[in-house]
């Protein structure tokens, strides 16, 4: 990949993948609030937890929450540390985002799998 | 497309305009403005367009060239054409006054807004002694050569959206006057660049780094500025 437009899906992975993690909150609230309830309700909530397609919801949450996680990082290292060189250097800092979400994901599925 | 010609379409008219279609001969060395010259020399006196110096030093023959904002005089149709397919349209993000000139009236008066240079010396006074390697010149001079073509303007994602946004030559100006010792207000130049759609607005996507056709980075100008007023507002300087 030549570079160009890879600020704007930096930008675009980091607005998105926000977005979608304070989607999960409420239920991530909803399922502490459970066990609060009771253990009958938590229990029956974390075997619908072992279900396959909440497991890849899960992985999807792993994968959003390490690339906002380490883009906002970026941007952080954009605008608060000097630039090594004044080209995109500093701006492809999004492949080590990508590279290290990539061994996230795979961390989780091995662990989880 | 048929050999030896180029399927050239080109912008007509205002907002309401459409493209018209021309045959150009192709032929060895030649440039988008070459190409647009010679649609207006041979089949449309009426078309307007803009250049002066044919040489990437003026900075006025920028046009959207296959979608990209760049510097018609020293961009290679070989480089650029997709099949002998070129389309030519006039640059984004600034009023249409005609065919492919743009007003880039809004682009220099931003330029301006973020501060003109100021000295603290006289014309009777010797020159100031400015060391090339300090660190302050450095980051001038890295951004110093802007011909003000507004292709970064154009190609600026924020200015799209927001056109009280300084862009990126105007804040590649301020990042200038910010380090330049000579300046007497180097304080109200961060302050200027650091208000209303000043450099906190940049999303840092580095298009207007990427289509530079000189090379420069207002990307890192821009960063600079930010970080300059992050630590200028720690230590209590800032308004």
């Amino acid at each position: 990949m030549s570079g160009r437009g890879l600020g704007l899906w930096a930008a675009l992975g980091h607005r998105l993948s926000g977005v979608a993690l304070a989607a999960f909150l409420p239920l991530h609230f909803l399922a502490l609030g459970l066990a609060l309830e009771g253990a009958d309700r938590f229990d029956s909530f974390l075997r619908f937890s072992d279900l396959p397609l909440v497991k890849l919801a899960e992985l999807g949450l792993v994968v959003f929450l390490s690339l906002h996680l380490l883009f906002g990082l970026r941007v952080l290292a954009i605008e608060l540390l000097p630039w090594p060189s004044a080209d995109g250097q500093r701006l492809r800092l999004v492949y080590a985002g990508v590279a290290m979400t990539a061994v996230a994901a795979i961390a989780f599925v091995v662990s989880v799998v | 497309m048929e050999a030896g010609l180029l399927d050239v379409r080109i912008w007509r008219g205002g907002d309401e305009g459409a493209f018209a279609s021309y045959r150009v001969p192709a032929r060895e060395n030649q440039t988008v403005l070459d190409v647009v010259t010679e649609v207006q020399r041979c089949f449309e006196p009426s078309l307007a367009y803009r250049f002066s110096c044919r040489v990437g030093v003026c900075g006025s023959c920028a046009m959207t060239v296959n979608g990209a904002p760049r510097w018609t005089c020293r961009t290679h149709v070989k480089r650029v054409a997709d099949d002998g397919a070129l389309t030519i349209e006039p640059l984004r993000h600034l009023p249409l006054v005609k065919d492919l000139v743009s007003d880039v009236e809004t682009f220099f008066d931003k330029w301006t807004q973020v501060g003109v240079f100021e000295g603290t010396a006289t014309r009777a006074e010797p020159p100031a002694a400015v060391a090339p390697t300090s660190r302050e010149r450095a980051a001038a001079d890295a951004a110093i050569q802007c011909i003000n073509c507004a292709v970064c303007y154009a190609a600026c994602d924020v200015v799209g959206w927001d056109h009280d946004y300084l862009g990126p030559a105007a804040l590649n100006r301020a990042w200038t006057l910010v380090n330049d010792v000579r300046v007497a207000d180097r304080h109200g130049a961060l302050e200027r660049a650091m208000g209303e759609g000043g450099c906190h607005s940049c999303h840092s996507h580095g298009a207007c780094m990427e289509h530079c056709p000189v090379g420069l980075s207002p990307t890192a100008s821009i960063a600079g500025l930010k970080r300059t007023a992050f630590w200028s507002l720690l230590k209590g300087r800032a308004a």
